[in-house]
């Protein structure tokens, strides 16, 4: 299993050089800004040129086992480990976040939001980044969860300080709510620790072990733990609500961050802990994984129809579009599971878009009230057009990123792994096909309200109301060009993910084949004819 | 299969290809090129065109060669759960027909396009929305499976509705838009979960490959219930798409996008997306629909109800391109209806000459606004034969042509689905697959209303006097951008039925007959059901005939000897008589109201459904988010809080108190001195909260070691 290329160093040099970056801003005092944004800027494109070299240098071939393995003592005391890799499953990921940085800085070189101090906003930035990658790449409970904390407090402070009026609110509500799912979760992980027999926090251990030894009493609280933990961070009904309101508050950069990334954290920990670790539990728990994932479908869009604020709208979209990602999840198949981080890269591209356009918006018209919005096709051509073409991307347009995310995860929902209830999911299936019905309704209805129409009186001579700028072009273009690259060709994100999904699941997922697949549809399908 | 296919086969996906390349050369250089874009879109379908041309003839060679098999080839376009997915062109008869069709009326309604939307402020993206339609429709017709179908499918929803929001500044443009979308969104439930379906059920599994799924299905492979299911939620894609009753209130509307929009996409060629799904699926439809041997089935009644009530609606329209939806929404009907009793080929016989007459009139409708500069046939038309003698001209063709009387394009292939019901076996008609008496008298009655209806909006747009304002001059002819497109199409309209003259026609040697069918329908392919032919009828060709001009007679009799000696009297411009059938008699004008309510339908769908989701379930979800939810939510915060101050009452330095409240304090003291602060600061409250954070992860840790 372990996997020693002679770059096995390049991970760790991935994970903390954003790191460098930000402790070297410490040194650079706060009234120079620029330099605060060239550094942060130059470090994460560092970030980006390293992640681009692992992406060319990874082993396709070879994208089921962990790659650029590192395995050394790090606590002695606790078993804890610094253990990293990489395998399909969080290559795109990883991937993915090096490239949303890059483009946040970019954005913010003139968009610092209020009260300014570029110093500590940028810093902040890059210890998320820090934070996440190292996430995703975390072998090891211990190190996983570390990294899983330190994205907590930048974010707190994000929008606690640079956040809207009701920052206060909104930060600690974000705050508690990710603390109370996380201590759950590092109850469950230290359970596993003391309740397996190989007393190791090593994630290949464990998931080799895949279970064993634990009552499936036991097995089914400790899964509850983690789902709760996880369950906050997607977000999943009903743990959602403090997702609209650090949206809504959060800076411009904070909601792209976190739409596009952080909830993130919390599917992968499904897919790479929750279910390999505990195989058992995740197909007693599938159905009501699914059940709430279904209703975060339906109950999102609803939420979304009923909003008057365009930010807080795209916030509601995102229980939605998570929604799908869930389902594909719970079915606890290898089509399910790819099409859930197909959809985790989509939705951070579509919704990060829609959160950086959320912001221009705002900067321009200084309210993000719908109903005073209208007409930015014909006073702001090219943003109205983006907005188009973004919500068009949202509400699932094959052809577009969004569609990959969303089609095979009702695909894998007709046909749930052999331990599952066929009938429920076929069920959750005609739900959540209904769900993208209502995901172009509000979609739509936002596009027609902002951009169609007239521009309002009071908006109508507004000099403020300029097209796309130079920087914004900058800052968007990859994101535009991501969702038509890979809603074109999905299988660049399908084919790396395949093998590693495939893997993981036929370790301790009695799962069917292809072909058997196949035989029981027709046995079925001529039993009922 | 494909070792020796001719190039142009071989090579088809370079049709579509080619308008893509110009939506993109359009989108980013259209505005600075000479002609504003239009140049490269109008070369590009002319390529295609030729390109379709070529690979028509292609296709009669690799036909009278290896008999009819397809030519596909495809490559790898992703992999999921150890499954391929393929993305590739499927040529055969039904889809070089179908590239024909597409590219000739396209490339006629982009030369229309320049002189018609000459002066628009958004000319360039007009053209580059033309090319990306063009381009998905002929991606969506090559697909050689339904996963690529439906991206193509969607696709040309989304140029629809950039089309039918065209001019978005005004508030009826943007809704018609949305009606279309939403509309098509809910009939794609039925696209998502029949496709999903057929994936898992059909060509041993794992398939989304056309001819895969037909074959296993013709050999009996697959399961009765999986194809019921998958065939009635397919129904409901087919019902949104192509205007089937009761799904079709979003087609008239989108008629709020310029005319050569509503020509291209809603009438002759997005609109039969459905019809053409069908007649790929065939398998799927009949077996899971029953077709053979029945008498009665779903999509046949379907297309029976939407051609009759279809055709009802045209009577009531002011608006002469509302007449012409309504009436593509009831010729759609018969091809549902036709593709329901088992008749392929007449159905897309049918779709073939429809695009070509129905197209004319469109455009006709088109050349007659711009002149007037208005819709509204008893408003501003009346007469307009003295201005416009050309466009009259055309305009009878198409309307005879769609009336269905002989010898025009229309009288052959509506001939042929009345014929192929199967209906008409007491008076000598053989054949067929089933005996579909009602749909026969329904497609009857719907050939009376099309010749009855088409008189009324041809007497209103050309008869009578001129009411139009005349403040600006008389109207005037159109130019030639506008007339040439015109006389081609009327041209097709006349000539386009001699290409299917039914078997045993004496006029012509057997060599000329069926030559259509011959090269489209797959009758001798692998991946085609059993179906049954029925043979031409005389005797119902002449009762067809004279039905329709039963319908044609009673309208001339009303409009032509009525209003017109009334309007003579009186020395006015009459549309109707005063004292109509509809005001004197009370059913009937009953029946009037129904109809210009358009059944109600959109009071139900606007009025109710949406309105309720929009409003008081979409309130209620949220309402049930804020106050049930996050008040709990809330609630055990403040519990927490309290709970917490309680305990620091009585014990000091307590767990819950420094963590709940302790952090909200700090988190308002960081908020507030951040702002003013320097932020070395920020360190020293992250180090904070980091250190009580990881002093409650210690915590938890010695609890659970004791």
């Amino acid at each position: 299993m372990e996997t020693i290329a002679d770059t096995n160093w390049l991970l760790t040099v991935v994970v903390f050089a954003p790191l460098v970056g930000a402790l070297i801003m410490v040194l650079i005092p706060q009234e120079d800004e620029q330099s605060h944004k060239q550094v942060a800027l130059f470090t994460s494109l560092v970030t980006l040129g390293l992640a681009a070299f692992l992406l060319i240098d990874f082993n396709y071939g070879d994208a089921e086992n962990l790659q650029y393995f590192v395995d050394t003592q790090w606590i002695e005391v606790i078993g804890a480990g610094y253990t990293i890799g990489v395998d399909g499953m969080s290559l795109p990921l990883i991937a993915l976040t090096a490239l949303i940085m890059p483009l946040v800085f970019v954005y913010s070189w003139n968009h610092i939001p209020e009260p300014g101090n570029a110093k500590a906003f940028l810093i902040l930035s890059l210890i998320l980044e820090t934070g996440m990658i190292g996430t995703f790449v975390a072998q090891d409970l211990v190190l996983f969860f570390v990294f899983f904390e330190v994205v907590l407090l930048p974010m707190f402070f994000m929008i606690a300080v640079w956040g809207g009026e009701n920052r206060r609110y909104a930060s600690l509500k974000f705050f508690l709510f990710t603390l109370f799912g996380s201590a759950l979760m590092l109850l469950s992980f230290l359970a596993l620790y003391f309740l397996t027999e190989a007393d190791t926090f090593s994630m290949l251990v464990l998931t080799e072990n895949a279970g064993e030894g634990i009552t499936r009493g036991t097995q089914l609280l400790v899964f509850a733990g983690m789902f709760l933990g996880f369950g906050v961070k997607v977000p999943m009904f009903p743990f959602h609500t403090w997702l609209p309101d650090a949206h809504t508050e959060a800076p411009t950069q904070g909601s792209v961050i976190l739409a596009a990334v952080l909830l993130k954290l919390g599917t992968y920990g499904f897919i790479r802990i929750a279910i390999p670790m505990l195989p058992e539990a995740a197909e007693a728990w599938a159905p009501w994984i699914g059940l709430l994932a279904v209703i975060g479908i339906i109950y999102g869009a609803l939420g979304c129809l009923a909003q008057t604020d365009m930010k807080r709208l795209i916030a509601f979209s995102s229980v939605a579009h998570m929604g799908f990602v869930m389902l594909g999840i719970a079915t606890l198949t290898d089509f399910g599971i790819n099409a859930a981080i197909f959809g985790m890269v989509a939705h951070g591209l579509i919704t990060g878009m829609l959160f950086f356009i959320a912001g221009s918006v705002k900067e321009r018209y200084h309210t993000l009230e719908i109903k005073r919005l209208g007409g930015m096709l014909a006073q702001a051509p090219r943003l109205g057009w983006i907005l188009g073409f973004v919500s068009m991307a949202s509400l699932g347009l094959p052809g577009l990123a969004g569609f990959w995310g969303e089609f095979p995860a009702i695909l894998a929902a007709y046909n749930p792994a052999a331990g599952v209830s066929e009938q429920t999911f076929r069920v959750y299936m005609v739900v959540a096909a209904v769900g993208t019905v209502l995901a172009a309704g509000y979609l739509l209805w936002l596009l027609q309200r902002t951009a169609m129409g007239e521009p309002s009186a009071e908006f109508a001579d507004d000099p403020n109301i300029t097209d796309v700028s130079t920087t914004e072009w900058i800052a968007w273009a990859p994101l535009l060009f991501g969702i038509v690259l890979f809603g074109v060709a999905p299988g660049l994100i399908f084919e790396v993910t395949d093998p590693a999904v495939t893997q993981s699941l036929d370790n301790c997922i009695t799962t069917l084949t292809g072909c058997e697949v196949a035989e029981a549809a027709a046995s079925s399908g001529s039993g009922g004819g | 299969m494909t070792h020796n296919a001719n190039w142009f086969l071989e090579y088809a996906w370079l049709v579509p290809l080619l308008p893509a390349l110009s939506f993109v050369g359009i989108l980013f250089f259209g505005k600075r090129m000479r002609y504003k874009g239009a140049e490269l879109g109008i070369a590009a379908v002319s390529l295609s065109f030729l390109l379709a041309v070529c690979a028509g003839f292609a296709w009669i060679q690799h036909h009278d060669d290896v008999g009819y098999q397809a030519v596909q080839s495809s490559t790898q376009w992703l992999q999921s759960g150890g499954v391929e997915f393929g993305a590739g062109v499927l040529v055969d008869g039904l889809s070089v027909m179908m590239l024909l069709v597409v590219t000739i009326v396209s490339l006629l309604v982009h030369i229309y396009s320049t002189d018609y939307v000459g002066d628009d402020k958004r000319y360039t993206h007009f053209f580059a929305f033309l090319s990306l339609f063009t381009a998905a429709m002929l991606f969506f017709v090559l697909s050689d499976n339904i996963l690529q179908m439906i991206v193509g499918w969607e696709l040309v929803g989304v140029c629809s509705f950039v089309l039918i929001g065209h001019w978005w500044e005004e508030k009826p443009n943007s809704d018609a838009a949305l009606k279309a979308f939403l509309t098509n969104r809910v009939g794609d439930v039925g696209l998502i979960i029949g496709t999903i379906t057929l994936f898992f059920a059909a060509g041993g599994g794992n398939t989304f490959d056309t001819i895969k799924i037909n074959e296993a299905i013709v050999q009996g492979e697959v399961g009765h219930t999986a194809l019921v299911v998958a065939s009635v939620c397919l129904m409901a894609a087919v019902m949104s798409k192509s205007g089937q009753f009761i799904l079709h209130t979003w087609l008239p509307d989108a008629m709020a996008g310029p005319t050569p929009v509503s020509a291209l996409i809603h009438a002759a060629t997005m609109v039969v997306a459905g019809v053409f799904m069908i007649a790929r699926l065939y398998p799927v439809f009949f077996e899971g629909m029953q077709i053979g041997g029945s008498s009665i089935n779903l999509m046949a009644t379907i297309g029976a109800v939407t051609l009759v009530f279809g055709g009802l609606l045209a009577f009531v329209q002011d608006d002469i391109k509302k007449v012409l939806a309504y009436s593509t929404v009831s010729q759609l009907g018969y091809m549902v209806m036709a593709l329901g009793v088992g008749a392929w080929t007449a159905a897309v016989f049918h779709l073939f000459t429809h695009a070509f007459f129905k197209a004319n009139l469109f455009l006709g409708s088109g050349s007659v606004a711009h002149a007037v500069h208005s819709f509204d046939m008893k408003k501003d038309m009346g007469g307009m034969r003295k201005f416009m003698p050309k466009t009259y001209v055309t305009f009878i063709i198409g309307s005879l042509a769609l009336a269905g009387l002989f010898p025009l394009a229309g009288f052959w292939s509506k001939d042929e689905i009345l014929v192929g019901t199967g209906g008409w076996g007491l008076f000598g008609g053989t054949g067929g697959n089933g005996a579909y008496t009602f749909h026969l008298l329904m497609g009857l009655f719907g050939a009376a209303l099309t010749a009855a209806y088409m008189t009324r909006c041809v007497y209103l747009t050309f008869h009578g006097e001129f009411r139009g304002d005349r403040s600006h001059g008389d109207p005037h002819e159109s130019g030639p951008r506008i007339l040439v497109p015109l006389y081609i199409l009327s041209g097709l309209a006349i000539v386009a039925g001699f290409v299917n003259l039914p078997a045993g026609f004496q006029l012509v040697g057997d060599s000329w007959t069926e030559r259509f069918g011959h090269y489209v329908e797959p009758y001798k392919s692998s991946y085609f059901p059993a179906i049954d032919h029925a043979t031409p009828s005389w005797s119902l060709a002449v009762v067809a005939s004279v039905v329709a001009l039963v319908g044609a007679g009673v309208a001339i009799y009303y409009y032509f000897v009525k209003v017109d000696r009334l309007a003579d009297q009186t020395q006015q411009s009459l549309t109707e008589l005063p004292d109509g059938l509809s005001k004197s008699n009370g059913l009937a004008g009953a029946g009037h109201k129904v109809l210009v309510n358009k059944y109600y339908l959109d009071h139900l769908y606007e009025g109710v459904i949406v309105a309720f989701t929009k409003v008081p379930l979409a309130r209620a979800a949220y309402w049930v988010n804020q106050k049930v939810i996050d008040r709990t939510v809330d609630a055990a915060g403040e519990t927490a809080v309290l709970v917490g101050r309680q305990v620091y009452d009585v014990v000091d330095q307590s767990v819950i108190d420094g963590f709940v409240d302790g952090s909200g304090r700090v988190s308002d003291a960081t908020g507030e001195e951040l702002r003013q602060i320097n932020s070395g600061k920020v360190q020293n409250y992250a180090a904070i909260l980091f250190a009580m954070a990881a002093v409650l992860a210690g915590t938890f840790l010695i609890i659970f070691a004791l």
